[in-house]
This record gives C-alpha cells, structure tokens and sequence, in this order.
C-alpha cells in the first residue's frame, strides 16, 4: 500500500473530514454491521415507519385493484393529457434510481473508496425505485396483463413489436437496468451474506444465509474472479445507467411536440436523474446513520461529496432551462416561443415557478460548506430537490401536451385521488421494501470496509 | 482420511508470505482464504489468469449480434410496416435495443461465468467442518494445503506450515 495513498484516505487535506472513522477493527467492523441484521432487536421506531409504510402499500394494492376494475379512467388523464402522472411518476422514480448505480459503478470505476460504505443500499435504493418505476407504465397500459406484448416472442396473432418506437426501446432499457443492477447488488452481498451464516446463532437463521450465500468461502481464486467479475459488471453498469434515461428522454425527444423534440433532452434526463437520486441516498442515508450509530462508516464526507455532486447535475439542469428558455426565444418554431410562454405565464405557471424555485434557486445553499457538512439541513436541501424534480416532470410532461400545435387541443390536466393513491401508494411499497433490506442484508458491505480499514492500514487484530 | 492441513496466519501480511513460500516449496493444490479480496494472493498461489472476461466478452457478442438479426428479420421480413415509405432496415432505431441486449448478455457472461469458474453455488465443502474456519468471513486469514497435492506429507507438511509461523494448523476431515 502507497504510503501517499494511505494517508491521503486516512487524514485527507486539512478540513475534510476521513472516509472511517479511526478506532476500528476487521472484528469490530463486522461486528458493528453485521449486528444490525443479526442481534439488533426491532425497535419502536422502526416498527412504526413498517406500519406507516405498510397502510400506503395498502393504499396501492387497493387503488391497483380499483383500477384494474374501472380502468385508467379513474385517473385525471384524457386527451390531449394522456400521460398524467403514470408518466411523471415513472420518470421521477427512474431518475431516482440512476445515484445507486452511479455511486456503485462509476464511483468504482473512477476509484472513490469513499464510495464503499453508501453503495450497497444506494443500489437497494436502485433496485426498489426501478420497481416503482415500472409500475407505472404497466398500469397505464390500460390493459396490464398484456404487457408481455411489448416482448418479442413467437405467437398466435403473429405480430411483432416495432423496432423503431421509443416505446419499444423502453421494456429493453428498464429491464435490463433492474437486471444488471440486481446481479451487481447481489454478487457483492455474497461474501457478506457467509459472515452471516458463520456468525449467526440461530441454526434456521443461518441456513437460510448459507443457501443465498452459495457455499462462498473467500478463497483467493473465488476473490480474483469475484473482483474480476464485479469490475466488468460496473464497467456494463455505467453506460447502461447514461442510456436508461436517454432511452426515457427518447420516448418524448422523438415525438415532434414543441418543448419535447429537443437534442438537449437526454442529457438533461440523465443530469436531473442523477440529481434526485443522490438527494434520495442522502434521505436514507442521513436518518440511517443516526439510528444505526453507524457515523464511523458513513462520515461527513459522504455527506459532503454527494452535496457536491447535487451543486454539479442541479447546475446541469438549471443550464437546460437556460438553454430551452433561450432558444425557445431565438429560434424559429413560433410553436416552441408559444410552449416556453405558456410554460411562464400559462394555466401551470404556479408549476414552473416551484421548478425553478426548488430545483435551481434553493439548491444554491449547497455552495456553502456548513450546509453539505450538516445533516439536518442537507436533509432539508434534499428533501427540497426530491419534490422539485417530480414538480420538474410535471411540467414536462403537462404544460407540452397542454398546449400543442392545435388550439382546438388544448386542455387541462387535474389528477384525481386515485392518482395520488397510487403515488403515495409507491412510496409505500418503497418504504417497505427499503425497511425489510434494512433488517434483513447488511446495509454496508461488510468486506469492502475490511478492505478499505486494511488500505488504510489500521493495525490487524 | 483427511481433505488437507489448514494453518491460520495472524495478518494478511503473513498470510501472504506464508503463501508464497508454500508456492516456492513447491505446493501447487493449495488455496488461501480471507475475509476481503488481498491483492496478489492469487498470484502467490500461482493463479494468474481469470476467464471472467472472456466469457463476458462471448456473452456481449451473442446477445448483440442476436438482438440486431432478431431485430432485422422482424421489421424486414416477419412483419414490415410501412410507415411513409421509411427504411424498414431503421438501423439507426435498431441501435438502443442492440445496446441493451448487449449489456445483459455480457453481464450474465460476467455474473453466472464467473459463479460457474468458482465451482460455486456448492453448499458443503470439507472447510466447513473445521470450527475455527468461520472466521475466514470476519478476521481469519487462513493457508490450506490439499491432501492431493503431490508433495502432501501429513508430518512434513504439518512442520512446513508451523514454520511459517502459523498460529495454529489443524487437520480438515472430508466430513
């Protein structure tokens, strides 16, 4: 190990805070994390959030069943607003989970060890967002249980989807991003799931683990080719999670709608996603290293680089509403100056005045380095940036349809409350399913901290 | 009847050492176990070369080229649309999915060849009956010398591993 290297990760340059915390121990490490899934009893606290979170997974159950009864028409949508708010909440939940496969496999790639203790449930954040996500397109079908239409295969009817719909290009995205980021997900708990098995105390508890542990045994020929294996996984991951919202962003840069048929779209999709994604792992990530006293593993510095990160997309984003503003004004289409002034002084004006509000203005404050460094108040800037992206789609994907070409089809858009069942609906099923990992996996990679506590060369034993 | 001689090691540091002189003794059916990937000890094992990444690469290759035949004898052959006289071979469009399909099939190259390369998922294995082998998934660092190899004596080799300052070595039974 690099001298250099080592003291760079130990002490950092003056006033950053370390990636651990000194004072800990391969055992201690274990311990520490391991604990939460296997000793820690469930408190109060959490029990409360599960039911909480449960009665909104109920609420979606309910609202799905209403609507497979009744059909989309119980939603707000009709035409011209066909989309609604199946299409906002598809494409906010999607954005936010692009931040857990770019903190596992870009941050890999680029060698940020810093990384290592927010990936694991920065992806289960991933896994469970992109579930919400593709929720929402299916039940906007119409006709849910025929969604494997979209898929090729050979059938009676024969007939075959087209290959040069955006829509089409979306069921290969979408399910190759979950595959790839559950395979990612999984290969790195292995190890971690056999230091459950071993040190658990309960013989069907530790069955359990050692089936989904596969028998692994740490070998040094099983660490080469898992560290090979998982290299080539993150090095496919990171220009599949840039072509995920790229392919999204297709769906409406392709159709020629004023506002919509831009080249700056996947660009702006991909910066905005990333955007809300690591205002997402700050939300999980801020109360969890509270109440899992985990400060040591997940340090200031966490905190503050993914503050950063949010200073860079949301200036990103921020430079697309420049931009579309812009040449809106300058350009020729008298379609695009009519959708930019219908989007500053139009019915939804109120929706591009939070926009820009939350998604530029207040973002503003993350410059300031007592903001990033302190949790209550990034926690506040996060939870600012996660609503003001969903109010960012719906103004893309309302105030476009709400004013086309045609003055004969314009027309309003009011959701109902079946549409914010199912949203709310989806943070439950979320909460849920992010509660459960918390208990049930270790939410820090146990080995990679093993690893890092080694690289930075704390006494062994 | 014994699988071979396990030796624990205090650091990975020694671990390292020790494998490296047990490779330069000779021993060849012989692996090192340790709680997080340390970087050269497959090497002083004398394993060099992974083929992960081949049969990653093989994976892309099928599922791209798959994918844009799949693609092509659909729109072209199976059932063309004709949508104002536009190509029915839309390269351009056929380029996400190609992408996509591209990626999946190299991660399950990736992924399921390299469980596969590891022999692994295979519940039992004679370390499992060693007690003290459970910590290789917390703080152990551990050398173990197969009965098969050639050059396996269970004195001679029992002394060598204690040479090399192993804390303590131990017999592994087959079950």
């Amino acid at each position: 190990m690099p001298e250099a290297r080592a003291a760079e990760l130990m002490q950092e340059r003056a006033g950053r805070p370390p990636v651990m915390l000194p004072g800990q121990s391969y055992s201690s490490i274990t311990d520490q994390i391991a604990g939460v899934v296997l000793t820690r009893k469930i408190s109060v606290g959490w029990l409360l959030l599960f039911g909480a979170a449960g009665f909104f997974l109920t609420l979606l159950m309910y609202a799905i069943a209403y609507l497979l009864m009744r059909g989309v028409g119980i939603w707000g949508i009709n035409i011209p607003i066909a989309w609604g708010f199946a299409i906002i909440n598809f494409v906010w939940w999607i954005g936010i989970g692009h931040a857990g496969t770019f903190i596992s496999a870009i941050l890999l790639l680029l060698k940020q060890t810093w990384r290592n203790s927010i990936n694991r449930f920065a992806e289960a954040m991933t896994l469970f967002a992109v579930m919400c996500a593709g929720l929402f397109p299916l039940l906007h079908l119409g006709r849910p249980w025929l969604f494997y239409w979209l898929i090729p295969y050979p059938n009676t009817m024969t007939t075959w989807p087209n290959f040069r719909s955006p829509l089409v290009w979306d069921i290969f995205a979408v399910s190759t991003y979950f595959t790839i980021s559950l395979l990612f997900w999984y290969q790195a708990i292995v190890p971690d799931l056999a230091t459950l098995r071993d040190h658990a105390v309960n013989r069907t508890v530790r069955k359990i683990y050692g089936v989904f542990a596969l028998g692994w045994r740490g070998s040094a020929r099983h660490w080469e080719r898992f560290e090979s294996g998982y290299l080539l996984l993150a090095g496919l991951a990171t220009p599949l999670v840039l072509s995920v919202h790229t392919v999204v962003s297709f769906d409406f840069s392709v159709a020629d709608m004023p506002g919509w048929h831009e080249s700056i779209y996947p660009p702006y999709f991909v910066s905005g996603a990333i955007f809300s994604g690591f205002a997402v792992v700050l939300l999980l990530a801020i109360p969890i290293r509270k109440f899992y006293h985990l400060e040591d593993f997940v340090t200031l510095r966490h905190l503050d680089n993914c503050g950063k990160f949010m200073i860079a997309t949301g200036l990103l984003v921020t430079y697309t509403y420049v931009a579309e503003t812009f040449f809106s004004w300058y350009g020729t289409d008298v379609y695009g100056a009519w959708w930019s002034w219908n989007r500053q002084h139009g019915a939804y004006r109120i929706v591009w005045i939070l926009d820009v509000l939350m998604v530029c203005a207040v973002p503003i404050t993350l410059w300031i380095g007592r903001v990033r460094r302190s949790p209550t108040l990034l926690f506040l800037v996060s939870l600012d940036i996660v609503i003001g992206m969903w109010i960012e789609r719906v103004m893309i994907v309302i105030i476009t349809l709400n004013s086309t070409h045609l003055p004969s089809s314009y027309g309003l858009y009011i959701p109902t409350r079946w549409d914010w069942a199912v949203l709310l609906g989806t943070v439950g099923f979320f909460m849920v399913c992010f509660l459960l990992f918390l208990r049930l996996v270790p939410m820090i990679p146990i080995f990679e901290m093993r690893k890092l506590a080694h690289e930075i060369e704390i006494p062994e034993k | 009847m014994i699988w071979g001689l396990l030796a624990q090691f205090e650091t990975s540091v020694d671990l390292l050492a020790a494998a490296r002189r047990a490779y330069a003794s000779g021993y060849r059916r012989m692996d090192a176990y340790s709680p997080f990937p340390i970087s050269d000890l497959a090497a002083a094992i004398g394993f060099h070369k992974t083929h992960v990444p081949l049969v990653c690469l093989v994976g892309g290759i099928i599922g791209g080229v798959g994918i844009y035949m799949l693609q092509y004898w659909i729109n072209v052959f199976a059932y063309p649309i004709n949508v104002g006289g536009r190509p029915l071979h839309a390269w351009p469009s056929f380029i996400p999915p190609t992408f996509e399909i591209t990626v999946l099939f190299a991660g399950f190259g990736a992924f399921f060849g390299m469980w596969a390369l590891n022999g692994l998922p295979k519940l039992f294995h004679p370390l499992f009956n060693v007690e003290r082998f459970t910590s290789a998934s917390r703080d152990g660092f551990f050398l173990c010398i197969e009965a098969a190899d050639p050059q396996f004596d269970l004195d001679d080799t029992r002394s060598f591993l204690l040479s090399l300052h192993a804390n303590a070595v131990e017999e592994v039974p087959y079950r």
